[in-house]
């Protein structure tokens, strides 16, 4: 499967390198061979992200054996677990990528008030690059190892001060929130980073000349300019929480608050008769969720863009 | 990398004054030296040191020794790094997801490479469309794609033998998930050098559609294709929703079902696997495409 697109555009080779005085048809036909080149990439994702998602799409208003239904989306509604766990995950989404966005935006003015060639800025951003990645497993376990009940900070604060806190916190969504911003703040600084490179001197001098402060500047050059990178950056980092499974998973071990944690108890446990669909209808949910933030990200993107060059 | 006056004084107002003179007055109307300065170490300070203290913390807790009641202090030990080779899962999981990291990248490359410079040369209307194929993903939560692919794989397993079953197959979904990143690194190369023209001459000297791509234009996007590679390997090494719900042992897998035994080797690994992404990623940051393009972009503007 995976050596196909290396070898269709290959055996195409003789087709475009032909003389050009062909007929009509043969340039019509060499036209399509252009696109036909392209095929094994679109089969490719058609196969391993289209379908996937057809099968989503089309399980969410199916029954078992395949007959349409609205049973599975009335399942989601009339439940009291699923439109909770869609909130949560929103509001836990929503609080982090503030965060992230509120902390990472002024790491990456700090880091640009530095030298641009300097030892800070490179660490802080090829860190960035790993600690954004750096969800799952592994940063649950670098959270269990700072406050969990032999965490670093626990077993400091026991021995040195004398001062027991109660560490359970980490185990639920107020320490998910704390967990998350962990990965926001740094995708926060490689998304912003470019656009707070954007700001020019000579707006800064402009300003200045005009007899604006600092506070004239960030409220009416800085600012206007910054917000839509900033309200595009806060739009990825909300979908980026939204979508996180792997964190949760290890560290929740009890119940499912989130709709990710949800939706895999769907998957790993024995379901009811009738309702195997409706993870199928949960993952509808998120699909239309992330699209919708994804489509507005796009948009404002677009508009952000004109201003970072 | 060379820098206009212009640019140094925006990234350093202090430095700056060194290669551009600017107004005494207006520098200090415009950031106050002393409480800027003081509000970006508070801020370098709580933000890196939230960032920074979980791995101390992983440091620490992977080198703890016998514990001394007395000083109520740990000794150093790194038994929990060697004890790493007495878990064979652990091995078994490490060498999985190496396997896997591998051909990702090979399928990567040879499903992005081709299509994306035969769009840049023969078909530039189908870019847009390539472009939102890769970036999709970016709007499919994995675990979405997980619930929509478990029939498929559950076809395969029955079907495709040894082969259909084996851990190796999660490479087909790891491509998908690795194709936004990869598409925005590779593409940032291809825009930096002009390939169209580029494949012009490699085809008028007589060269074929194969040896055009390998022999001129991939060393010409060598960056953008080690970028690619890189965050491709990173993301496998850490893959873990669907590797999980599908039940393939990878190595966060059986970190995670080794952490509620044995948290200390659980937590050594982490941060070996961090370190090593780390280091992966700060020798490409120097050869990065980004790198040149900052340079480029800088030589343009006008001073």
């Amino acid at each position: 499967m995976t050596d196909t697109p290396a070898t269709v555009p290959a055996s195409r080779s003789s087709a475009p390198a032909g003389p050009v005085s062909r007929g009509a048809g043969s340039g019509r036909l060499r036209g399509a061979g252009n696109y036909l080149a392209l095929l094994p990439f679109h089969l490719y994702v058609g196969l391993f992200l289209v379908l996937p998602t057809l099968i989503v799409t089309i399980g969410a208003f199916t029954t078992a054996d395949g007959h349409f239904t609205w049973n599975n989306i009335a399942a989601v509604f009339s439940s009291d677990v699923f439109p909770d766990a869609f909130l949560k995950s929103i509001e836990l989404a929503v609080s982090t990528a503030i965060l992230g966005a509120v902390f990472g935006g002024l790491l990456a003015w700090a880091v640009v008030r530095g030298n641009p060639n300097g030892l800070l800025r490179q660490f802080v951003v090829a860190a960035s690059g790993v600690l954004a990645q750096f969800g799952g497993v592994m940063l649950a376990f670098a959270f269990l190892a700072t406050f969990g009940f032999n965490g670093l900070v626990t077993l400091l604060l026991k021995n040195q001060l004398g001062v027991v806190l109660d560490m359970s916190w980490l185990y639920t969504l107020t320490g998910l929130a704390v967990v998350y911003t962990y990965f926001q703040i740094p995708l926060m600084l490689i998304v912003f980073l470019p656009s707070l490179d954007g700001l020019r001197q000579e707006w800064y001098d402009a300003s200045a000349s005009l007899g604006g402060g600092s506070w004239a500047f960030w409220r009416h050059v800085g600012g206007p300019i910054l917000a839509p990178s900033f309200l595009g950056a806060l739009l990825l980092l909300f979908t980026n929480a939204f979508s996180a499974y792997a964190t949760a998973a290890a560290l929740i071990s009890q119940g499912a608050p989130i709709i990710t944690l949800q939706i895999a108890s769907q998957m790993q446990s024995e379901v009811v008769l009738g309702q195997e669909n409706v993870g199928k209808a949960l993952a509808l949910g998120m699909i239309l969720i992330v699209s919708l933030v994804m489509a507005a990200y796009a948009w404002i993107q677009r508009r952000a863009s004109r201003w970072v060059r | 990398m060379s820098l206009t006056p212009a640019q140094l004084g925006a990234a350093e107002p202090h430095g700056g004054a060194l290669v551009a003179k600017r107004p005494k007055g207006a520098g200090k109307g415009l950031q106050p030296p002393l409480s800027q300065r003081a509000a970006r170490v508070v801020v370098l300070v709580l933000v890196l040191g939230y960032l920074i203290l979980p791995l101390l913390a992983m440091l620490e807790f992977s080198t703890r020794g016998d514990y001394d009641r007395a000083t109520k202090t740990f000794a150093r030990s790194l038994q929990s790094y060697a004890n790493i080779f007495t878990y064979p899962n652990l091995i078994d999981g490490i060498m999985t997801s190496l396997e896997i990291a591998v051909l990702t990248v090979f399928g990567m490359l040879l499903l992005l490479v081709p299509t994306m410079v035969w769009t840049v040369v023969r078909v530039p209307r189908m870019r847009r469309v390539v472009e939102f194929l890769c970036l999709l993903p970016l709007a499919i939560p994995a675990i979405v794609i997980v619930v929509g692919i478990a029939p498929v794989y559950q076809w395969m397993g029955q079907n495709l033998g040894a082969v259909g079953g084996s851990a190796l197959t999660l490479t087909f979904i790891d491509i998908i998930l690795v194709l936004p990143y990869s598409y925005r690194a590779i593409d940032s190369s291809l825009r930096s050098i002009d390939t169209a023209t580029l494949s012009d001459a490699a085809r008028s000297l007589g060269a074929g559609w194969p040896r055009t791509i390998f022999e001129v234009i991939v060393p010409n996007i060598r960056g953008g294709i080690l970028s690619a590679s890189v965050l491709a390997i990173a993301l496998v090494l850490g893959e873990y929703t669907i590797s999980s719900l599908l039940s393939f042992n990878t190595v966060q897998v059986v970190i995670y079902l080794l952490g509620k035994r044995d948290p200390f080797v659980s937590v050594a690994v982490s941060l070996l696997a961090l370190l090593f992404a780390f280091a992966l990623l700060f020798v490409i940051s120097r050869f990065a495409p980004g790198a040149d393009h900052r340079a480029q972009r800088a030589a343009e503007e006008p001073a």
